[in-house]
């Protein structure tokens, strides 16, 4: 593996763009973020033939730092508007950042439709069950029972597995990791990126301002301690009785499977309508031709 | 329906539909992507470019939602495509937050509307003139509008064009409001000869990256575009912006992009303004009327004149920005105006602001909205009523 130097992410934020940025105190955002960029680094994909697209929220906010195509779109329609831009241009790596709120929430159905196309985006869901930007809201991914600005008397809506969510939806990649797990999150965003298809990483993050300070949680070493301690990767998983599976959170590469991928089908029938209509053309050029020879015999015909 | 039949001998007049002539207007004004969702009474314009787009080699999908829809044009001309969508009322109210980033964010883009009747889900295969100031007034906030208004088979195809041209020139989406009697009428018409088509396209940077401004303010209020994948790495948001693109709380900054976003628009009336004046020199009465309703208000204009009746049209091929000089110029000495619409009053008040101080006049409403057309004699019955 190349060693990667120290400081390497300050290659990829924009010198442009004035600190400090918008995430609170032991946020995880700006970890994921780190681990993001070296999986960038380590690929070597050049600067200019990235986008980077994010809805709203605190994950939204990340596209403005970083020295890529960035655009930073309306609640939940990242993907949306990420499916314009990879399908207008497919050499283009197209990366969706969202976060709970956005990508299961108002952007449910944008998320379900990208796997099901299985178009070549690389979504990353930095998942906080919490509306943070907005003050500690309830999202579909709050656990149930815990509370919220908008729970107070605790949850009491069942909460979304994004990657059983995604997997079934048709996404030919589907992964899980944490802020904690650095180093597999590195890897895992490596993979994905690399990934010919819809590729949906669910990264498991702290708030300790908006989440944790409703549920007991109050600081981000804890809240990374209990990523630890509460999920177990997919290896490990196999191996637990059931007992032990069901309060674990399931780590790593969930899904890896080869699909047609979307852009790629279009280019295909492309071709295919393009081969028709020459064939088309040449058949008419060449009844053309034979109605000329055959006009010409006719008059050759009649000096005769 | 085959590319054989688009490839016409343009000397030759051919039958067309409305719905028809936009997607071949678009296809020539250099269309490269199309994002859709099918509604009734404009999913004919979607089921031609899905056959036409792939064989000539762009890109043409079918969306999830509206609101995707609008999403994926946005993101398409931002990687350099001309782009369109198409839809009727209720698509283009989920279409607005969207609409209000493309305005916000300064990307080129058209929009088509075939109306249907209104409120919801209201007659989705009946004509209806309710989307005015929807097209005006739809998203949120202060903004302004460029949206056109065929009134025939031959004026789809070239307003779809224009629409293009005016997205390109002044980076900004542009909305072209059909009729549901527009977009499914069908009428012989001759195209004009390719190579005779006036086609814009958006201004590229010609500065180094280092040096580029996305929203760079300059005299005109129109900055150069460069699209992703170009080397310019610039941001967007539908945050409110400085020159680079970055949020800004500053309220220099906050002004300035909202002067921009404004008089971009207003300083260029006379490029965006069309309307046409039917009979009106020696007018003693008007009638205001806009697409389909203009059709019938020609017919009482002829009738009236073989009379003896001195009646005249005004018809706004522009209604955003309202033609507001044009207007006012032309009712300067008529006796009385009548306001012909399919609904319950709208662009009527924007008649009655340009011509608050002539009091001399009467102004008349005429409003249908029982999901049919204002005919000839509805309107001549109003004639009748002043001359």
């Amino acid at each position: 593996m190349k060693k990667i130097p120290q400081k390497v992410i300050h290659r990829y934020l924009r010198h442009d763009k004035k600190f400090p940025h918008v995430w609170c105190p032991g946020c995880g955002i700006g970890t994921i973020l780190g681990d993001f960029l070296r999986a960038v680094y380590n690929i070597g994909i050049p600067k200019d033939e990235i986008v980077m697209v994010s809805g709203i929220g605190c994950s939204g906010r990340m596209p403005v730092y970083v020295d890529f195509n960035t655009l930073h779109t309306t609640h939940g329609r990242a993907i949306a508007f990420a499916t314009g831009i990879k399908f207008s241009e497919p050499r283009l790596k197209v990366v969706v950042i969202s976060g709970d709120g956005d990508a299961a929430a108002i952007g449910g159905n944008h998320l379900i439709h990208a796997a099901r196309r299985n178009i070549d985006l690389t979504i990353i869901i930095i998942n906080n069950s919490i509306y943070g930007m907005t003050g500690g809201q309830a999202s579909p991914t709050t656990p149930l029972g815990d509370y919220a600005t908008t729970a107070p008397f605790g949850s009491i809506e069942p909460e979304f597995d994004l990657c059983k969510l995604a997997e079934s939806a048709g996404a030919s990649f589907v992964a899980r990791t944490t802020a904690y797990h650095t180093m597999e999150a590195r890897q895992i965003f490596e993979a994905a990126l690399n990934k010919k298809g819809c590729a949906v990483v669910e990264t498991i993050a702290q708030c300790p301002v908006s989440y944790g300070k409703m549920n007991q949680q109050s600081s981000a070493i804890e809240m990374l301690k209990w990523q630890k301690e509460n999920t177990v990767s997919i290896k490990s998983f196999d191996k637990l009785s059931p007992e032990k599976r069901q309060d674990k959170i399931v780590r790593g590469i969930i899904v890896d499977k080869d699909r047609e991928e979307f852009t790629a089908r279009y280019e295909n029938l492309i071709k295919r309508l393009q081969k028709n209509e020459s064939s088309k053309e040449k058949s008419k050029q060449q009844a053309g031709e034979n109605q000329k020879k055959s006009k010409s015999k006719s008059k050759k015909e009649e000096k005769k | 329906m085959s590319t054989d039949r688009y490839n016409m001998d343009r000397n030759k007049p051919i039958l067309l539909q409305g719905n028809e002539a936009v997607a071949l207007g678009a296809l020539d004004a250099g269309l490269g992507f199309f994002g859709g969702y099918p509604i009734t009474p404009s999913s004919e314009i979607a089921e031609i470019l899905s056959n036409e787009m792939p064989k000539r080699g762009r890109k043409f999908i079918q969306m999830e939602d509206e609101l995707a829809s609008m999403a994926s044009i946005i993101g398409a001309s931002l990687v350099g495509k001309k782009a369109m969508t198409a839809t009727s009322g209720p698509g283009f109210s989920l279409m607005q937050e969207n609409i209000g980033f493309g305005m916000m964010t300064e990307v080129p883009c058209v929009v088509v509307n075939v109306q249907r009747g209104g409120p919801s889900t209201g007659l989705p295969t009946s004509p209806a003139q309710g989307d005015m100031m929807q097209a005006r007034w739809g998203t949120h906030g202060d903004h302004p509008s460029i949206t056109l208004y065929p009134d025939s088979v031959l004026e789809c195809y070239e307003l779809a064009i224009r629409a293009f041209n005016l997205a390109e020139k002044y980076r900004t989406p542009v909305f072209l409001l059909l009729d549901e009697l527009i977009g499914h009428m069908r009428e012989a018409v001759k195209l004009p000869p390719k190579d005779e088509l006036k086609i814009i396209n958006r201004v590229n940077p010609n500065v180094p990256p280092e040096w580029y401004k996305h929203f760079k303010n300059n005299p005109k209020y129109i900055s150069p575009l460069a699209s992703y994948g170009q080397g310019y790495r610039f941001h967007v948001t539908g945050l409110t912006h400085d020159e680079k693109g970055f949020p800004t709380n500053k309220q220099t900054e906050i002004q300035a992009k909202m002067d921009k976003l404004l008089k971009k628009i207003t300083d260029n009336l006379d490029d965006l303004i069309q309307v046409e004046a039917f009979h009106m020199d020696d007018a003693e009465v008007a009638i205001f009327a806009a697409g389909v309703v203009a059709r019938s208000a020609k017919e009482a204009v002829l009738r009236s004149r073989k009379k003896g009746k001195k009646v005249g049209l005004i018809r706004p091929l522009t209604i955003w920005p309202f033609p507001d000089k044009e207007v006012e110029r032309m009712l300067e000495s008529t006796k009385a105006t009548i306001i012909a619409e399919m609904n319950q009053g709208q662009l009527i008040n924007e008649v009655l602001r340009v011509t608050k101080y002539q009091k001399h006049a009467k102004y008349i409403e005429l409003q249908r909205y029982d999901g049919s057309l204002i005919t000839p004699e509805d309107i001549l019955e109003k004639i009748n009523e002043v001359l």
